[in-house]
């Protein structure tokens, strides 16, 4: 069985979808890189079906909050070849004031729970998922705790500051 | 599975359904979590799964503690095999801070990570058998988690939530009794576990309400995230222990069992195997640390490394680094890693973001309980009630390791 090297799948990809390929990185050897929302479902599905290495196991959806920056958060997907050995990182920024992004449901049922985590904590708006609830906290919690501008600790207390740290 | 033979139809002159709350605190569910049931008589027509009952926002707490203090939020996660979610979050660092470890603590590592598996098993087939009406093997097996829960006494002082070991290596050296103590388990435990399985492997009863119960094919398993003992059940010899070998697995010689049918049997029988996979792997690795130079229990990493606490007090150098590491003063590079451990469940995988600050900027817990479980209310339908429970234990579902 012949190795599948992240330059071959870049590659691929890049033939397949052009400039929507991305900030292509290899940090730790595990191939990133970024995407546009519009093609997630699509890149995703290639990258499931494609014949170099199937990534048929979703490993996981989360989000990260970057706040400030013009497409806020970052929607990180990990795909996973068992046969190839191999992993891949995806990521899609969206605006932060408008949260949507297509659901990945349609190709893995794993999906289901993971993007009600996601938007439960980010409030990332997975258009067309079955069921899209919050999972972990309750209801009527009213905001999406993850994001950045909701502190852990009470914001008054002086002695973590980083200002003390030099930074 | 029945999923596409509905039992229930509206001619149907008995045409009440019965609402059947378990959980959160049933006896059953092993943990707190909630199943919203509608029964036929005794066939589930519909479930919903509530969870989040301790959800205690870890994710959002890792992002004000520094890396050192992340430790003790990990125990909490699966519970019951605290010391791999240690090992796994350690070495989550130390890949993103490129330190090699010495040989010696690898294998001090595989020697806890295996016990810890084989406390994780246990609690999941003793109590298949206890939901399946045999106390007996329950109490029998269970003695032995209280034997893995001393040796780890013995190296750290803790015994459920251990926060064993230090980023860097372990924060003392095994000592004689830990190493008597474990021996005498790989003495004792073979015994007690072929004993175990005489009294289930060929057992009709328990057969009869395992086998062919639950069968999943291993394209809904994948389709649906499982990993670890539950994945391998329904034949794919997935182990994250072969496929990205970490600390050290490379060196040993074990075998990854897998089932056919993915019912609770074959889940059963799998976990079973492991345990004895985790017997060798452990005499394999307690032979090898006898070859390596004795006394090493951690990488010399003065900067990342925790001090001994009387070199704090007696040296400037380590008192210098104990106090940039207690502040998280550490140079870590800023990226991003993924790691992953075989936990007890399946893939245990931490998502770190560093950016350079005293905290990690995002970590993000890939949590094989909460990805197993959200197949367990769509499989449930037509299911008789009793054996969707035997279901939920054959899953191992960890409500610390479901929500975080």
């Amino acid at each position: 069985m012949a190795e599948v090297t992240n330059h071959d799948l870049i590659q691929a990809l890049t033939e397949k979808f052009g400039e929507k390929i991305m900030g292509v990185n290899e940090p730790y050897g595990l191939l990133t890189f970024e995407t546009h929302k519009d093609v997630i479902i699509a890149v995703l599905a290639f990258l499931k079906q494609n014949e170099l290495a199937s990534f048929n196991f979703l490993t996981d959806i989360t989000a990260v909050h970057y706040p400030g920056k013009k497409q806020g958060i970052a929607v990180v997907y990990h795909l996973h070849s068992m046969v190839k050995k191999i992993r891949v990182r995806v990521k899609v920024f969206i605006d932060e004031h408008h949260p949507e992004i297509p659901t990945a449901t349609t190709l893995w049922n794993a999906a289901n729970w993971m993007e009600r985590e996601t938007y439960d904590f980010f409030g990332v708006k997975f258009e067309g998922h079955p069921d899209l609830r919050r999972i972990l906290n309750m209801d009527d919690l009213g905001v999406h705790p993850m994001l950045k501008q909701y502190p852990l600790e009470d914001p008054n207390r002086v002695d973590k500051k980083d200002e003390y740290f030099g930074r | 599975m029945n999923h596409n033979q509905p039992v229930y139809t509206d001619n149907d002159p008995q045409n009440e359904l019965v609402t059947l709350n378990l959980g959160p605190t049933h006896p059953a569910t092993h943990g707190v979590f909630q199943n919203v049931i509608q029964l036929d008589g005794e066939r589930i027509v519909s479930g919903v799964s509530t969870i989040g009952y301790i959800h205690r926002a870890f994710e959002k707490i890792a992002e004000h503690r520094p890396f050192y203090q992340i430790t003790p939020l990990t125990d909490r996660l699966n519970y019951c095999s605290s010391p791999i979610n240690n090992m796994g979050w350690h070495m989550t660092v130390e890949k993103l801070l490129n330190i090699k470890m010495p040989k010696r603590v690898d294998y001090l590592r595989v020697v806890i990570m295996e016990l810890a598996r084989i406390s994780d098993h246990i609690i999941c087939n003793t109590i298949i058998a206890q939901d399946t009406g045999a106390t007996t093997t329950f109490l029998y097996l269970f003695q032995f988690r209280e034997h893995i829960y001393e040796i780890y006494e013995e190296i750290c002082g803790a015994r459920l939530t251990t926060n064993i070991g230090r980023i860097g290596g372990f924060e003392r050296d095994f000592n004689e009794i830990a190493f008597a103590k474990i021996n005498k388990f790989l003495e004792e435990f073979p015994v007690a576990l072929r004993e175990f399985e005489s009294l289930l492997n060929r057992n009709r009863i328990f057969i009869d309400r395992t086998a062919k119960v639950a069968e999943v094919t291993a394209e809904q398993a994948l389709d649906y995230g499982w990993t670890g003992p539950l994945l391998r059940s329904t034949g794919v010899d997935y182990d994250v222990r072969v496929s990205e070998p970490y600390s050290s697995y490379e060196d040993f010689d074990f075998e990854v069992p897998v089932g056919t049918s993915g019912d609770i049997y074959d889940r059963y029988l799998v976990r079973n195997e492991e345990m004895w996979q985790s017997i060798s792997i452990i005499e394999q690795a307690l032979e090898k640390i006898k070859l390596e130079p004795a006394g090493i229990f951690h990488a010399d990493v003065p900067d990342f490394y925790l001090p001994a606490k009387e070199e704090v007090y007696n040296n400037m150098e380590a008192l210098i680094y104990h106090f940039k590491i207690v502040m998280g003063e550490i140079d870590a590079p800023k990226a991003e890693v993924y790691h992953a451990v075989e936990g007890g469940n399946g893939e245990l995988g931490f998502y770190l973001i560093n950016d350079g600050g005293r905290t990690p900027y995002r970590l993000h817990f890939r949590r094989p309980s909460f990805i197993n479980y959200q197949m367990f209310a769509p499989m449930s339908k037509g299911m008789l009630l009793s054996d969707a429970i035997i279901n939920m234990s054959s899953m191992n579902i960890i409500a610390g390791e479901l929500d975080a």
